[in-house]
């Protein structure tokens, strides 16, 4: 797929991927041979007809691919920019056994962009019965948007609660314009709005409302998708230095608040010369890549495993490569180094090896001892994960929470120990990807429909 | 959107604003606060909430132009709008019947702290407020704190109101006379909040100071608000603003807020440069 250049890009916050034309659509979505098994589509979370969309590209029906997609997914522009389709439905295409797999994830994409530059909004066939129930759904990123719009498709009246000024959560806060560009969570959020989803912003459901309260006034379930929270830090010595950014601060400034328009948006993010980013997946790489485009004149990742066991998608580590940025692998932060004014000026990491596998599968990381040694950074970011968020839970009394502080929530079902309580996204899995979010919050709509058809005696 | 219904000058650069958020009201407590946003361009500004009004859902919030963003607030009359209000957001202070507590407040401090002591002395303990300002000018919120408080002394820099000197002067002067005190609540600068838990600590008197940690989201996902309090990091926007003054960092704290000092000064003279600011060529 065509990109803007490394050495443009770098200086812009431009999307880099630039999206197929409808020749090279057509031309990639041909290579389909449409086998009789379809493995992509059971690779896919949320199920999309994949052959049937990638064929009707390949006829030129670029409108009607779009309109296959979305009978499964409601936000295809985003996925087919975000969706770690490597090793998702392209891991098990059958033309990737011998060679590339199709592009279904750019061929999504390109559908979706198509349809949003062509189609008329106004043509789409709209739920307009809605008397199924009333849902609130909380929080309206990737588990929520799509929870939304799944149970609008089932008839129900939905109301999608967010705390911040702006939908999308992760997609607006975390991802940054140059990978998945605002217009596109925009325009995805008003097809959700015109599905008949009516949005409520700066709403901390807990604390605004309760739970309770939204009951009393005649939802039959909330969904919760209230996603990632406190960042996890390093727990090393000098991480509340100046210059010490979690990736959730250093993102939320420059994506949500725009701080790379600083001074015309008011809010700052200052980055140094030397950038580190500490972690190994996509939230490290967006990080990285931001820094850069901020103005950073080195920035290097570190990471404690080696690059095969790194989480981010690959496509993102080779943009990252190409535009320069360093890959430490094998090296995990020891100290940070402060300077007179309590500033950030190096961090001591120590060299790591790979020992045994861990609970998760790779094999876990071992210090090399008397291996220490200084990288001369003045910023540290920090992108190791985050907790579930706690503002909304613990305001629930009796909520059944893991141990890490997530939901707990029915795999059949999306449904918590409380009944007409459902739960998706990073809020139940703790950090995981858009897509995985978006499955959650679509199975969850067919539990929240089938506990509200038995509460009021309607049957499936 | 919230209308501005009513402002007020309480004292050069403090400015007083009320909305309509009747949701907010209706669930805020004291200790917690808000976070506005202005504009489409404007940052999110945390603000502890100075009263609310349940009934008639009136929210108050009062700020002291400091910056680009207050002082751009500021500007706001009866009439305009703020784009964005979230809240009530943070841990509700744990408030409950108690002999005697003392309210220690500095500068525009005085209106965060008074939700506190009126919740203080609605349940029957014996609130003892001590103001302090730079000068008399300075002084807020005298009647309403006179009348949630048992005792008021006052203390401005510059001896123009009151004691001469520092409100924690004062606040050790009562501590050493033998008040003995069940907590001391304290809210102003983080110099005089460190200073003021110094104070306390040499007679054993638990205090709560309530920190005002540069925030992004405020809703417990950005981690810009950590403090270490008692060799752990704690996030204000979630488990604070009001924490043990005993156990918090407060020079770890100091070195944080200076973090975006540059960028603040030149938001300043950007605003100052654009419309939105000096207006004498103009005349």
């Amino acid at each position: 797929m065509p990109k803007q250049a490394p050495d443009k890009r770098i200086k812009n916050f431009s999307e880099v991927t630039l999206g197929y034309t409808p020749e090279l659509a057509v031309a990639e979505a041909s290579r389909c041979i449409g086998c009789p098994k379809k493995p992509c589509v059971s690779g896919c979370p949320v199920g999309v007809d994949i052959p049937e969309f990638i064929a009707l590209i390949a006829e030129g029906d670029f409108l009607g691919a779009a309109k296959k997609i979305k009978e499964k997914n409601s936000l295809p522009a985003m996925c087919g920019r975000v969706c770690p389709q490597e090793s998702q439905c392209e891991a098990v295409c059958t033309l990737g056994k011998k060679g590339n797999p199709v592009a279904i994830g750019a061929l999504e994409r390109f559908a979706a962009d198509f349809e949003r530059l062509h189609a008329d909004p106004l043509a789409e066939a709209q739920s307009s019965d809605l008397s199924m129930g009333k849902v609130a759904v909380v929080g309206s990123g990737p588990a929520g948007l799509t929870c939304a719009a799944e149970l609008t498709k089932l008839g129900y009246k939905v109301v999608l609660f967010e705390s911040l000024h702006a939908t999308g959560g992760v997609l607006r806060y975390g991802i940054p314009e140059f990978r998945l560009p605002k217009d596109i969570v925009d325009e995805e959020v008003e097809y959700v709005k015109r599905q008949g989803v009516e949005i409520r912003l700066n709403v901390l459901v807990g604390t605004t409302v309760t739970l309770d309260e939204l009951f009393a006034q005649g939802f039959d379930a909330i969904f919760l998708g209230t996603g990632a929270g406190l960042p996890y830090f390093l727990g090393v010595p000098g991480e509340n230095l100046n210059g010490v950014y979690s990736a959730n601060e250093f993102l939320t400034r420059t994506n949500l608040m725009k701080a790379y328009q600083f001074p015309e948006y008011d809010t700052p993010v200052s980055v140094g010369k030397r950038v580190v980013v500490v972690g190994g997946g996509n939230v490290a790489m967006d990080s990285a890549r931001c820094a850069l485009r901020l103005g950073a004149e080195k920035v290097a990742v570190v990471y404690r495993r080696s690059r095969t066991e790194m989480p981010a998608r690959l496509e993102e580590v080779e943009n990252a490569e190409e535009e320069g940025i360093e890959f430490m692998f094998l090296s995990n932060p020891v100290r940070i180094l402060e300077d007179d004014k309590g500033w950030v000026k190096g961090m001591e990491c120590i060299r790591m090896e790979l020992g045994d596998a861990d609970d998760s599968g790779r094999r876990r990381p071992v210090p090399v001892p008397g291996s220490e040694f200084i990288l001369d950074v003045d910023t540290v970011i920090s992108a190791v994960g985050t907790n579930p968020n706690p503002l909304l839970i613990r305001t629930v009394s009796g909520l059944a929470l893991g141990r890490r502080g997530n939901v707990i929530a029915d795999d059949e079902t999306g449904m918590t120990n409380i009944p007409g309580v459902f739960a998706g996204g990073d809020i139940v899995t703790g950090s995981a990807t858009v897509i995985a979010a978006m499955g959650a919050g679509k199975l969850a709509a067919h539990g929240i429909d089938e506990y509200v058809r038995t509460k009021n005696g309607r049957g499936m | 959107m919230y209308r501005i219904l009513k402002k007020e000058i309480l004292a050069p650069k403090i400015k007083l604003i009320e909305v309509h958020a009747p949701e907010i009201c209706s669930h805020a407590h004291p200790g917690q606060f808000i976070v506005l946003r202005m504009h489409e361009k404007g940052e999110r500004i945390p603000l502890t909430i100075a009263d609310s009004d349940p009934v008639a859902g009136l929210l108050t919030m009062v700020f002291q132009e400091v910056g680009k963003s207050t002082t751009e607030l500021g500007t706001l009359n009866e009439g305009d709008v703020i784009q964005d209000i979230v809240g009530p957001l943070g841990t509700p202070r744990d408030i409950r019947k108690l002999d005697c507590v003392i309210c220690v407040a500095g500068g525009v401090g005085v209106a965060p702290i008074y939700p506190e002591a009126k919740a203080y002395h609605k349940i029957g303990t014996k609130v003892i407020s001590l103001i302090g300002a730079q000068t008399k000018d300075m002084l807020i919120f005298k009647d309403r704190m006179e009348q949630v408080s048992d005792e008021v002394y006052y203390s401005t820099d510059d001896g123009s109101f009151g004691h001469k000197g520092f409100v924690t002067e004062v606040l050790d002067d009562l501590l050493r006379e033998g008040l003995c005190p069940d907590e001391v609540v304290v809210i102003g600068p983080l110099l005089m909040m460190r200073e003021a838990s110094r104070v306390t600590a040499k007679y054993g008197v638990k205090t709560i100071v309530s920190l005002n940690a540069i925030m992004v989201d405020g809703t417990g996902m950005c981690g810009s608000c950590r403090v270490t309090v008692d060799g752990e990091t704690k996030f204000s926007c979630v488990e604070g603003p009001a924490f043990d003054g005993h156990k918090v960092n407060f020079d770890e704290l100091i070195a944080r807020q200076r973090r975006f000092l540059a960028e603040e000064k030149l938001a300043m003279e950007h605003y100052l440069a654009g419309a939105g600011g000096c207006k004498c060529h103009q005349k």
